[in-house]
């Protein structure tokens, strides 16, 4: 078999950056960590940029794949890897000023990250079982490591410990499952399982696919399978935090659109009404328990918890419409949540305060981070003119069209509620009296960028999702079940 | 169409919006810019507005000055805008109520650019509900309205102390939102619902009012009446909240009281007005069987509003609170127009709507002119305020005379006509409907004899009058009161084609 290596440049040179991050690390004189600091946040982002830029430039016209099938080179996957990277740049600049006061390992940070990447990238290229796996793995270790990295912080080792142990039990679940699924269809490549999984009711097919749901529903954060994430979102250092948020939650819906696209062309009734049930579960879990949180990264873990199960809302749909609507919903997503972790590290960073209670009077410390971390919340809340609003819009639209109204409906109804503890962030921003005098906080040139740009992209999405759907459309058509347009 | 006519309504949404951006790049210390951008920003909305006001031409029905664009092609979502003639009335109110509004907010000392810049997102949610004719731009600027709202009134807003209890402003801030935007989740399910069920593949009113009449005998497969009659529940109530739906209306009074000035003006005078709106423009227009089917429960709720909100309004001690509880009270007069069913009770909904619209908003600044003076609204502390303040006691009397329908006002003819469209149709509930338009006499002439002309107790005469400012603001709002009492006819005429088009989906 021909392997044709340059399909496979964006990634080798993502590996290739993750190791120069660390030797730049290496090389660079210990004594002044600031500007060290500095200069490997610099060679990541520049790295991932330039990654994403040949990605692009270097896209084949039309769907590749490599090794039998093991792994797709099409626009499905080029517009996840473009949104990642993306991400990974975001998160970089996000966390310069955090990693020079808290974590002070900025080699083994910023290249995990982009090793982090990586696995997703892989994720939302793999056609097999088993590379999905591996890469997958690759993204949960980097993770593992990054959630611990706070030496000396208690909650940072509880969390990484708790992470691990689940992490470990899930990946073995899946493992399981894989297995089984393999004993019965003699093989892993997507499109080869074919029909067979969803005609054939034998016991070990059934007890195989649930396993496999078990394990992607852990990365996930589906409900029953949640209860890891509000601790380790809480205990990780709140960049990392944003990275599981939004470059793990992508990844693994990334691979299961593609899981549930190639392997069956037909309907999959029996397992829709299995998903429609998790769905609705994990929205209602997560937004009636984000009622009482106090913590805003607690807040933020079941707000993203009940934001999974919105997407999921749209996976359950199984149309094109659906999985138009849920790449729209995470790109949207990535640029919301990451504009809304990007206030809370820098506030963070500044004052080493993250409870919602301590945002009183951030509308006078810093009129930019309030307004951006307002927008943030209405967004998430789907309020227009921000992403939220059209992004759920199509959601629960293309759900109700594919006979899911009671999801929509329910959907729509926890999404109201969701706005209250939205508000009362910002309410603590703009209207609760801090008990001292709030201290101007002085935003850097690169924060205060990036704040604008995420700003900027999620009204973008809200007012013009014109290109964006397009270019989502383009990258469904990829899928089998979904070739050939609507 | 010329240039002018082909842009001008998508400009009535830019304009605030761009005035928005304008204001957020303004350093913050330039106060005075801000003010003097803000009311040009509104003088061009209110000449914008009378502009469609006059353009629109009176003996053709259906849509006009229609604006295409493509906007989000997966589900079919245009960027359509047009008027019809209830629709050239409710611009027209907007513009002149965010004019007189952006002079009053000129007032606002606290944080004066973001309050303007909150204050124009507002108003350009407001237009774009009034002009879109795609059901999901005619949301997404509804919801677009409410945004700003928790900051206008959590921020700027002020306190009530009541003898036993507290209202603090975040309540009503926050009980007006959430009541608002869970309502909005039935009107987001019944948008849903509808776009599935016609499955035309598009949000685009006038096509989906075509294929509801195409129902019956037309041949088409239509919105079957079973569906109608589900539907049509979710509308009513979800628009019916924001019209101050009784037994929903609690939000309002608490809400509009806890309001800046402007806010208040804007909320009470416009954006109630966006409910009855929807009520014919979703409910009417595309669910004609289900509106005949629950015509008589919304008849009898816009008759207990009234009634109620009556009975409410004279039992407060807060000045703005009785202003908020006859807001409930005239809003019902709206809701038993559109229930009647028939062309002149559906016209004086129409201008009932306008007249209230610009009623309420001279009441509101009234009433917040007396606060920031007085720091008090307690009735039973305000007294004799005729001898100190007589241009402001002007503009309150002749809110309460339009309220209490005295003729040659705008709120006499509106009245008059929901009157003989509901006698016409349901003469019982006609006959409560003026016993309300009775009561509402009682408590405003009971407010103007104690507050303005009561006893002098000496305490209030070292306050001053209105401001020229202040005074051309309110006189604004005063010229439309007055030209509709005297010469309604142009306003009729405007209506009317609105009317036809509302009648025909009725099959009436």
């Amino acid at each position: 078999m021909r392997v044709d290596f340059s399909l496979l440049l964006p990634e080798m040179l993502l590996a290739g950056l993750g190791f120069l991050v660390l030797i730049v690390d290496l090389v660079l004189p210990q004594e002044r960590p600031e500007r060290r600091n500095k200069a490997v946040a610099a060679v990541a982002v520049a790295g991932m940029a330039a990654v994403a830029a040949m990605a692009l430039a270097t896209a084949p016209d039309r769907t590749e794949s490599v090794y039998g099938g093991l792994l797709f080179i099409d626009a499905y996957a080029l517009l996840f890897k473009t949104l990642f990277l993306g991400v990974g740049i975001a998160v970089v600049l996000m966390s310069v000023e955090y990693v020079g006061r808290v974590i002070r390992h900025p080699g083994e940070f910023y290249g995990l990250i982009v090793f982090a990447v990586l696995g997703a990238n892989l994720m939302a290229s793999a056609g097999e079982l088993l590379t999905a796996y591996i890469a997958l793995e690759l993204l949960s270790f980097c993770l593992f490591v990054l959630v611990g990295l706070t030496r000396g912080d208690r909650r940072s080792a509880e969390a990484s410990t708790k992470y691990i142990l689940l992490g470990a039990i899930s990946s073995a679940v899946l493992l399981y499952g894989i297995s089984l699924l393999y004993g019965t269809m003699g093989t892993t490549v997507f499109r080869e399982m074919g029909p067979g999984l969803a005609i054939n009711f034998s016991p070990t097919v059934i007890v195989g696919f649930a396993m496999l749901l078990a394990g992607i529903g852990f990365k996930l954060a589906l409900v029953p399978f949640h209860l890891w994430a509000p601790d380790v979102y809480e205990g990780a250092p709140t960049p990392i935090t944003a990275l599981v948020a939004v470059l793990s939650k992508a990844a693994t819906f990334a691979l299961l659109l593609r899981f549930l696209a190639e392997v069956s062309t037909g309907r999959f009734d029996q397992w829709q009404l299995a998903l429609a049930v998790l769905a609705a579960a994990t929205m209602t879990v997560g937004t009636l328990t984000a009622l009482v949180q106090r913590n805003i990264k607690r807040l933020l873990a079941y707000s993203s918890i009940a934001q999974v199960g919105f997407v999921m809302v749209g996976v359950v749909a199984m149309t094109e419409a659906g999985a138009n609507a849920v790449l729209l919903h995470l790109v949207g997503y990535a640029f919301t949540n990451l504009a809304a972790f990007a206030v809370v590290v820098t506030v963070e960073a500044k004052t080493r305060k993250e409870e919602i209670a301590d945002y009183a009077g951030l509308s006078t410390a810093s009129p930019l981070m309030a307004m951006v971390l307002t927008a943030a919340m209405f967004s998430l809340a789907g309020l227009p003119i921000f992403a939220g609003f059209i992004t759920k819009f199509y959601l629960f639209t293309a759900a109700a069209d594919a006979g899911y109204l009671w999801l929509a409906a329910l959907a729509i109804t926890n999404s109201v509620i969701s706005l209250y503890y939205y508000l009362r962030v910002v309410r603590e921003m703009y209207i609760s009296e801090p008990e001292v005098e709030p201290e101007r906080i002085r935003l850097s040139p690169s924060s205060a960028g990036a704040l604008w740009v995420l700003l900027a992209g999620t009204i973008a999405v809200g007012v013009y999702p014109g290109p964006l759907a397009a270019a989502v459309d383009a990258a469904t058509d990829a899928l089998r079940a979904y070739a050939g347009g609507a | 169409m010329s240039f002018f006519e082909r842009h001008i309504l998508e400009t009535l949404i830019y304009l605030p919006m761009l005035t928005a951006a304008v204001l957020v790049a303004l350093p913050f210390g330039a106060r005075a810019a801000a003010r003097w951008l803000s009311v040009a920003s509104g003088l061009a909305l209110l000449v914008g507005s009378l502009y469609v006001f006059f353009v629109f031409d009176r003996s053709v029905d259906g849509f006009q000055l229609v604006r295409v664009l493509p906007w989000f092609d997966p589900l079919g979502i245009d960027f359509r805008l047009g008027v019809d003639g209830v629709a050239v009335l409710m611009v027209l109110l907007t513009g002149i109520v965010a004019f007189a509004g952006t002079i009053i907010a000129a007032n606002v000392e606290r944080e004066t650019k973001s309050y303007y810049v909150l204050l124009f997102i507002l108003i350009a949610g407001v237009y774009g509900t009034f002009v879109s004719i795609d059901l999901f731009f005619f949301f997404f600027f509804y919801e677009l309205a409410i945004v700003p709202m928790y900051l206008l009134i959590g921020v700027w807003g002020s306190s009530t102390k009541f003898k036993t209890f507290d209202r603090p402003k975040e309540y009503g801030a926050m009980k007006l939102v959430l009541m608002i935007v869970a309502a909005s989740l039935l009107v987001w399910v019944a948008i849903i619902v509808m776009y599935n069920e016609a499955g035309l593949g598009t949000f685009s009113i006038p096509a989906l009012s075509e294929f509801a009449l195409s129902g019956g005998e037309g041949g088409g497969p239509g919105f079957s009446p079973e569906f109608q009659r589900v539907v049509f529940p979710l509308v009513m109530v979800g628009f019916g909240l924001l019209a101050g739906l009784w037994p929903l209306h609690t939000w309002s009074p608490d809400g509009h009281v806890a309001a800046p000035t402007t806010v208040s003006m804007l909320h009470a005078g416009v954006l109630m007005k966006l409910g009855a709106f929807g009520i014919i423009r979703v409910g009417m227009l595309l669910l004609p069987e289900g509106m005949q089917d629950w015509a008589l429960v919304l008849f009898i709720l816009g008759t207990v509003n009234v009634i109620y909100g009556a009975i409410s309004a004279m039992a407060q001690t807060d000045l703005k609170y009785v202003v908020g509880y006859s807001s409930v009270s005239h809003m019902g007069y709206v809701l038993m127009g559109i229930a009647t069913m028939d062309p002149v009770g559906i016209t004086g909904a129409a201008l009932q709507m306008f007249s209230h619209g610009v009623m309420t908003a001279l009441f509101f600044a009234v009433v917040g002119a007396i606060y920031e003076r007085t720091h008090t609204r307690d009735i039973f502390v305000l007294n004799g305020l005729a001898s100190r303040m007589g241009w402001i006691t002007a503009f309150f009397v002749i809110a309460g005379l339009t309220s209490l329908g005295l003729p040659g006002l705008s709120g006499f003819i509106a009245e008059l006509l929901v009157f003989i469209g509901a006698f016409r149709t349901q003469p019982i509930l006609g006959v409560l409907g003026v016993i309300g338009a009775l009561l509402t006499a009682v408590y405003i002439l009971r407010l103007v004899g104690r507050v303005f002309y009561g006893e002098r107790s000496g305490e209030w005469d070292g306050v001053r009058d209105l401001s020229a400012r202040e005074g051309f603001a309110m006189g604004v709002l005063v010229v439309p009161i007055v030209v509709v009492g005297v010469y309604p006819g142009p306003f009729l005429d405007v209506i009317a084609p609105g009317v036809d088009l509302v009648l025909a989906a009725l099959g009436a």
